[in-house]
């Protein structure tokens, strides 16, 4: 699985808002087609990393490389590009276009038909929107959504909500998928499905897989190696069974639970 | 779903949409004339159709920042003013046949609109938040003013004189036709698609790999592109353009415009561009009341139909027909239905 190969390499990030150290020290290396888990109490940086990944924020320091390329300096259309794509913890789909619309945003950089071609109606034009509207038909159809095809996102029910933005990241054709909360709201059966969607996407493109989430079933049953934030630090990294064994988590985790 | 059936349909609609077209033009030449005299309506009443078509392509053209790229532009009249100058002065200085500088002075006027568009738009679509409403409405006011300021060159607060007259009810239906047309082509494609997807949220736009700010400033000198046009088909309609014409209160007309008919819908800024520019001459002994006139309009829309008279809603001939067969369909349904109901109770 491993072969000592690294995707995705982040050293040292950091970041400070205003006074308070949201994440620091932190270190990952990914490597391809693993899948990583995220997790740790509310407020502990997880959604903040995702950030950093995605250069929505600026790290205060630290290096993000993937494949070699050093993400600094990118924007986040950028960082897309290269191959870093994600969904939200609190949905944020093209509401009021249709669902294979949005799909089909995310295939624009793997569309080349000009402006001049698009403007006048050129033979490369129809071929391509044809093409788009047969590949993004075949994504919807790798989590079920191709019956709600020309709905508008926004009328989907929510648990095909958060697979349109599963969707969504992946017709971006990238190297590693950042999931945030993609069982929040979701029912048991619902979860299920998803952690089976979740090993069918890494098997079917590919893709390295990086998991925040609070379902510790979920997290336990589909990740291979785990890393626990808190308080913007690194507290613990191991299989499922080391972090499931570990003191220190169990007291962060405990802990929070005796605060709330 | 066959991709072939994808495309049938598409040639069935184009067929439909040029039959529409040469229909309108028919009616048109029948309303006013081949020469714009001659036709069922006498010299005056033809007229309209020029300011008509002027305002639906600035509303048009507006609304594909403001409805389709959810950005608000203040100084649409600027581009406008821009267009008509440099299409005047490019009449006025040159010497072609009319048959060619009318039409590239058009295309003149609508390209240096464009580039002011771009160095407008630049700065102030690269910032987060709403600072292109505030950058262009300085913008529409600093224009006027600087064009007040090199009377040398565009006759100042006198006015520019001597343009040629050549805008016709045809040339502005041509127009309107080509503007509808590339407009509409623009939104209905994957260009089109991520603009939309700016409009309903930039930070997911970006995050599936949209350039956001690229396609801002491009879809922003677009539309000033279009506004250029109309401004230069009004410098060659009026013959005289004076600076006090553009000026804020316009800006606001074309967004009122756009807002009534819906921010996102082209049909609704053709109907609604189309019957603000005839309302004032329906009401001529109000017309000093026109502003009032259309902030109650504004209000009555926003508190009964907040999202515009037509939303979001894009018309288009073979949909349209194939609502209605549908609702037919569902009405004799409905009535099976009912005469069911009533044999079981
Ligand atoms: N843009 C921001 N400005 C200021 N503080 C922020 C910002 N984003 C996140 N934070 C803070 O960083 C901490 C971590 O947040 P987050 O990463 O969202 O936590 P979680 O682990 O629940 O996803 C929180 O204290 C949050 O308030
Ligand atoms: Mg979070």
């Amino acid at each position: 699985m491993n072969n000592g190969e690294t995707l995705l390499n982040v050293r040292n990030l950091g970041i400070n808002f205003a006074g308070l150290q949201a994440l620091d020290d932190f270190n990952v290396q990914v490597a391809p087609e693993e899948i990583v888990g995220l997790i740790g109490p509310n407020g502990a940086g997880k959604t903040t990393v995702f950030n950093l990944l995605t250069n929505v924020y600026t790290p205060t320091k630290g290096s993000i490389d993937i494949e070699g390329n050093d993400t600094r300096g990118k924007s986040t259309h950028g960082v897309a590009q290269a191959g870093i794509a994600r969904t939200f913890q609190n949905i944020r789909l093209f509401k009021n276009m249709t669902v294979i619309d949005n799909v089909k945003v995310a295939l624009n950089n793997n569309l080349r038909c000009s402006m001049f071609e698009t403007l006048l109606r050129l033979p490369t034009y129809w071929k391509e929107e044809r093409e788009a509207e047969e590949r993004a038909l075949e994504l919807l159809d790798v989590l079920n959504l191709r019956a709600h095809a020309y709905d508008l996102a926004g009328s989907l029910p929510y648990g095909a909500q958060r697979r349109l933005e599963i969707v969504r990241a992946i017709a971006t054709n990238p190297k590693v998928l950042l999931l945030d909360e993609p069982a929040a709201g979701m029912n048991p059966s619902e979860t299920a499905e998803l952690m089976s969607n979740i090993r069918k996407i890494r098997d079917r493109f590919h893709v390295a897989i990086i998991l925040i989430e609070h379902d510790m079933n979920l997290v336990m049953g589909v990740c291979e190696r785990i890393i626990v934030l808190n308080y913007g630090l690194i507290i613990a990294t191991g299989s499922p069974e080391e972090i499931r064994k570990n003191p220190t988590v169990i007291e962060a985790y405990l802990g929070q639970q005796r605060g709330e | 779903m066959k991709p072939t059936r994808l495309i049938d349909k598409t040639w069935f609609r184009y067929i439909i949409n040029t039959i529409a077209v040469l229909l309108a033009f028919g009616l048109l030449v029948l309303l006013t004339g081949p020469t714009g005299e001659g036709g069922l309506l006498n010299k005056y009443m033809s007229q309209i159709f020029i300011p008509m078509g002027i305002n639906i392509i600035l509303a048009v053209s507006l609304n594909l920042t403001a409805g389709f790229l959810g950005q608000l532009p203040l100084g649409h009249a600027g581009f406008m003013s821009v267009g008509a100058y440099a299409a005047a002065l490019f009449s006025i200085h040159t010497d072609f046949p009319k048959a060619i500088s009318f039409p590239l002075s058009l295309i003149v006027g609508g390209i240096v609109a464009a580039i002011f568009g771009i160095l407008i738009g630049l700065p102030a679509l690269r910032l987060k938040g709403d600072y292109l409403a505030i950058i262009t409405l300085g913008f529409g006011e600093i224009i006027r003013v600087i064009i007040l300021n090199i009377p040398k060159i565009t006759g100042g607060a006198y006015g520019l004189k001597g343009i040629p007259k050549d805008t016709t009810v045809i040339s502005t239906f041509v127009c309107v036709v080509i503007t509808l047309f590339l407009i509409h082509a623009l939104i209905k494609s994957r260009h089109g698609r991520a603009i939309i997807s700016i409009r309903e949220d930039e930070i997911a736009s970006e995050a599936s790999g949209i350039p956001t700010t690229y396609y801002k400033v491009t879809t922003f000198s677009f539309s000033a592109f279009f506004a250029g046009i109309a401004g230069g088909l009004y410098a060659h309609f009026i013959g005289v353009l004076d600076p006090a014409e553009f000026g804020f209160m316009r800006s606001v007309e074309i967004l009122v415009m756009v807002v009534l008919g819906g921010m996102g819908s082209i049909i609704g800024s053709v109907v609604a561009a189309g019957a603000l520019t005839v309302l004032p001459e329906v009401l001529r002994g109000f017309s000093e009341y026109r502003m009032v006139v259309y902030s109650l309009l504004l209000i009555v829309v926003m508190v009964f139909k907040p999202s515009g008279l037509f939303g979001r809603y894009d018309f288009s001939l073979c949909g349209a027909a194939s609502d209605i067969a549908k609702a037919i369909k569902k009405l004799t349904h409905r009535n099976k239905l009912g005469i069911h109901e009533e044999a079981g109770k």
